[in-house]
């Protein structure tokens, strides 16, 4: 193809757009983990007893656990006694109420980042809690989501105010002894969002929560638990960038949904940390573990994301079919440029009777970047006319990265049915000359093309996701097209 | 190390009575090749239920139970209990081993063929000892396989296959090895080798059949070399009893424009394991890999397969298909691997399954591991039961629920014949397959 290899050189250097420090004070505590640490942030948060039980109960168990190494990933080892396991913005000792009390600084930030809450908050129609490192300080629209009964608060605050709520639900998805990294989170949380939608309401809003990573050294452990009563409805949508960072940060997030009968929530996230330059030094790790339970008849949960951010991502968003009728969904387009490394992809468990689930998962290769999709649908004896279909399909764009699938499919009911495709694929000369020839310059024409590849789960997002999402891609994979 | 001592025993005293049997003229490296062979077996185990490779097969039944080694006393076995599984379609060559021991009476095989010669592993030792020292290797990917450790430090026979450039094999060969009703289990491992050199052709029959009450265990080590241009048309047949255990490797490397067709048939045994690799090593080296699994009652079968696809313009096609009724479970497990510089491969791999019982089990897991851009992969799986409206429309003309069933089992299985050139070699196979599949009256027992 026509393309200058230096031109691409330098476009394949496409910089990170959100890289910047705020320099503000942070309460943090010294690296290192043990028991008096745990005591320590459930002190400083106030916690009731019952959380603090919970957390050591998750840390003695951590302490047996080892850190699982069938990723299809590579990494130095993680000192975990090196990563400071709380830090705050000094401003909390006054809770803001506005968004005049929160420090200038702070909004400043968010102004850099295309986050002007003030007037997203008219203008969108959404309420954000924005998470700045582990405290949240700023919470918007909570008076007309209070109206309709709607819980959208920190979850240190749910831990205070619906301590009964939050001790039901919490760990009754991904209990405290999951895995290596739900367990460190649940020990060492350090804050998050809780939602709770009652019986037969409909959330007013598309909530949402922009995550921030800013501390150095700060492993952020963040918290989300969502719950949706019989017949409620809900969108969340979660965002994130991240400042510029050479040392490689830490973060083990967990995500719990439940929906009741006749219950839906949908989940969003656009997923756009540091992921280290273009020699792969720095980044985030991000090793997540997203879990949903439809835990009623007819109940939905569908999760979309599109990863282009973190040195690595190990995440697998999945949904627990356990009411009949229930319907799972996962659409996902994951981009590994650069270093990066991503495994990811979900699990379908069908345990209800006509179950269904749709995965769409497309996966972005550029640079040495590798992609992994790995995925289970479990199908169990008693999931009569249970459906799956699933398509993951992965297009490379050079050729020192890789594109790899670990689809699992394990069925037990013979009414089931389980359908996959994948497919792999390269931006073919062909098309690029056609777009070429109508006066197409190479970079719309490899935008257009990847946009097309994406649109099955583009169409998934809110509005405004969708828009950002497509910005995001094409800043991500400028110039990795020779 | 996952197996207990108690498991181990019987390949301690196995070996020990291999290593004081007289040598004969088998060469002194030999020894040694088997001793290292049963210390990295004794020191690894069976591999465990954590080990990603076995996650669905557990090798406890295989640990429970205690085989002790063959001996060529072993053997009374007449022409007509082999009957069943020998090819009338067309004239082969045949060479017969009853739990592990050479049959003479009972095989045709000539080494009289121009260029191309067919010895007993024995034999060929005895003569060509030299030659064959690399190739008793093992190759490095099974370096760490206790199964293909326990076959090299029991290696006793099998069958060599060697040819010089430019042969055809006249005939078809056929190795049929043959599991005995014993009053204590026996334990085979044969090892079977073949290269056909620089434009050679040969296609190849391996037949494994269990007799009557037969509980033994088989574990075969097949290594194929094919040379620039050479062509193996390779048909396995597995229909042991269902008291046997099987566990079989088969490893292929291929040099350019060499191309390499399997059909794997697992009709019978009670728990069962293939490894078929290929390994294209050179621009425009193709390899086929189809495969059928029909399994009923207790049974239970594993497939794995890999194509590595190591130079430029490789291609590789698979197609798995199962059926699996009453308490059965199977697994398949396809991985295709795509290396840096294998650009303008194209890999194609499709695994279909027929689920017929509510007891049954299937776990499939069809893999892409993928480094190279101008690459051109696809895999896709299904799981699924017969469609309702093909029943119904055949019902509809007066065919009853069973003979329908049976019919449409039979259909999805054709898929698989249709993917073997060879007419007669097609006629066999379907006539294999055709004893495997549920018949009318015995559909119930699948659902």
């Amino acid at each position: 193809m026509a393309t200058e290899p230096q031109n691409v050189e330098k476009l394949m250097r496409g910089e990170y757009r959100h890289g910047f420090i705020t320099d503000i004070e942070s309460d943090t505590v010294p690296p290192g983990l043990n028991e008096d640490v745990i005591r320590l942030i459930s002190a400083k948060k106030n916690e009731p007893a019952f959380m603090l039980e919970w957390r050591l109960k998750a840390y003695r168990h951590w302490l047996g656990m080892q850190e699982p190494l069938w990723a299809h990933v590579k990494h130095p080892p993680i000192d975990y006694q090196a990563i400071s396991y709380y830090s705050a913005p000094k401003s909390k000792r006054n809770a803001p109420k506005s968004l005049a009390e929160v420090d200038p600084k702070l909004l400043e930030t968010y102004e850099k980042l295309g986050v002007p809450l003030h007037e997203r908050a008219k203008l969108a129609g959404v309420a954000v809690d924005a998470v700045f490192d582990s405290v949240s300080v700023a919470t918007t629209f909570r008076k007309k989501l209070a109206e309709a009964g709607v819980i959208f608060c920190p979850f240190s605050e749910a831990v205070k105010e619906h301590p009964a709520l939050v001790e039901k639900y919490l760990g009754s998805v991904v209990p405290y002894s999951d895995n290596f990294f739900a367990t460190l989170n649940s020990a060492v949380f350090s804050d998050g969002s809780f939602v709770f939608v009652p019986k037969g309401v409909r959330c007013p809003m598309e909530l949402s929560t922009y995550f921030r990573i800013n501390a150095a050294n700060t492993g952020q452990f963040e918290r989300t638990l969502i719950v949706a009563e019989e017949g409620a409805y809900v969108s969340y949508l979660e965002g994130c960038t991240a400042p510029m960072r050479d040392e490689n940060q830490l973060h083990a997030a967990v995500v719990e949904l439940i929906a009741l009968e006749g219950a839906q929530i949908k989940y969003s996230t656009v997923q756009n940390w540091y992921p280290g330059d273009e020699n792969g030094v720095g980044g985030i790790y991000n090793f997540v573990t997203k879990r949903g339970d439809c835990r009623g008849a007819n109940s939905r949960i569908s999760w979309t994301q599109v990863e282009t951010g973190s040195a690595i991502t190990w995440k697998y968003p999945s949904v627990l079919l356990k009411g009949d009728n229930s319907i799972g969904e996962f659409y996902s387009v994951a981009v590994a440029n650069h270093y990066q490394q991503a495994d990811t992809g979900t699990k379908m468990i069908h345990i209800g009777k006509n179950t269904r689930s749709t995965i769409v998962s497309k996966g972005i290769s550029a640079g040495h970047g590798q992609n992994s999709y790995r995925g289970l649908v479990k199908m169990l004896a008693g999931a009569e006319h249970a459906r799956n279909y699933t398509q993951c399909d992965s297009l490379l764009m050079s050729n020192r990265c890789g594109a790899h699938t670990f689809p699992y499919m394990e069925v037990r009911n013979p009414t089931a049915k389980v359908e996959h495709e994948a497919t792999t694929s390269k931006i073919s000369d062909d098309q690029l000359f056609y777009c070429r020839s109508r006066g197409v310059s190479t970079e719309d024409a490899v935008n257009m093309i990847v946009s097309g590849f994406c649109k099955d789960v583009f169409k998934e997002l809110p509005m405004e996701f969708a828009v950002e999402a497509q910005r995001l891609l094409a800043v991500t994979l400028e110039g990795a097209v020779g | 190390m996952n197996m207990t001592s108690a498991a181990l025993r019987p390949y301690v005293e196995g070996f020990k009575t291999l290593e004081t049997a007289p040598a004969g003229n088998a060469p002194a490296w030999l020894a040694g090749l088997r001793r290292d062979a049963f210390a990295r077996f004794a020191d690894r185990g069976f591999p465990g239920e954590r080990h990603e490779e076995w996650k669905y097969t557990s090798t406890r039944p295989l640990e429970k139970r205690a085989f002790s080694l063959a001996t060529p006393a072993h053997d009374s076995v007449s022409a007509r209990d082999i009957a069943p599984i020998l090819v009338h379609e067309m004239p082969v060559h045949t060479l017969v081993f009853v739990n592990g021991n050479p049959v003479a009476a009972l095989s045709t095989a000539s080494s009289a063929i121009r260029g191309l010669r067919i010895f007993s592993l024995n034999q060929a030792l005895e003569q060509n000892a030299v030659v064959l020292q690399p190739y008793l290797i093992p190759e490095s990917v099974w370096a760490d396989d206790a199964f293909t450790a326990l076959n090299t430090a029991f290696l006793k026979d099998g069958v060599v296959v060697d040819s010089d450039a430019k042969v055809q094999l006249d005939r078809p060969l056929q190795l049929i090895f043959v599991s005995t009703h014993q009053t204590s289990s026996l334990a085979c491992h044969p090892r079977i080798l073949v290269r056909l050199a620089n434009d050679s052709q040969a296609t190849l029959i391996e037949t494994y059949l269990g007799l009557e009450g037969a509980a033994n265990f088989t574990n075969s080590y097949t290594q194929i070399v094919l040379g620039e241009n050479a062509r193996l048309e390779h048909l396995r047949v597995q229909r042991e009893s269902l008291g046997d255990f099987h566990v079989s490797r088969v490893h292929v490397s291929q040099q350019g424009g060499s191309s390499y067709l399997s059909h794997t048939l697992n009709l019978g045994g009670l728990w069962v394991r293939t490894d078929l690799q290929a390994r294209l090593e050179a621009p425009l080296a193709e390899a086929v890999f189809n495969g059928l699994y029909a399994v009923n009652g207790r049974q239970h079968v594993d497939n794995h397969t890999r194509v590595d696809h190591l130079a430029p313009a490789t291609r590789s096609n698979e197609l798995y298909r199962g059926i699996i009724g009453g308490h059965a479970r199977a697994v398949f497990n396809g991985k295709v691997v795509v290396a840096k510089h294998a650009v303008k491969t194209d890999a194609a791999q499709t695994s279909n399954n027929l689920l017929l019982s509510r007891t049954a089990e299937i776990d499939t897991k069809p893999e892409l591991e993928i480094y190279a851009d101008d690459v051109k992969c696809s895999h896709g799986a299904t799981i699924g039961q017969l469609d309702e409206q093909a029943l119904f429309y055949l019902r509809s003309r007066g065919i009853d629920l069973q003979t329908a069933r049976a019919l449409l089992v039979e259909a999805f299985s054709l898929k698989l014949l249709e993917r073997i050139p060879a007419s007669r070699l097609r006629a066999y196979a379907a006539r294999q397959i055709k004893t495997a599949l549920p018949r009318q009256s015995a559909v119930a027992e699948w659902a």
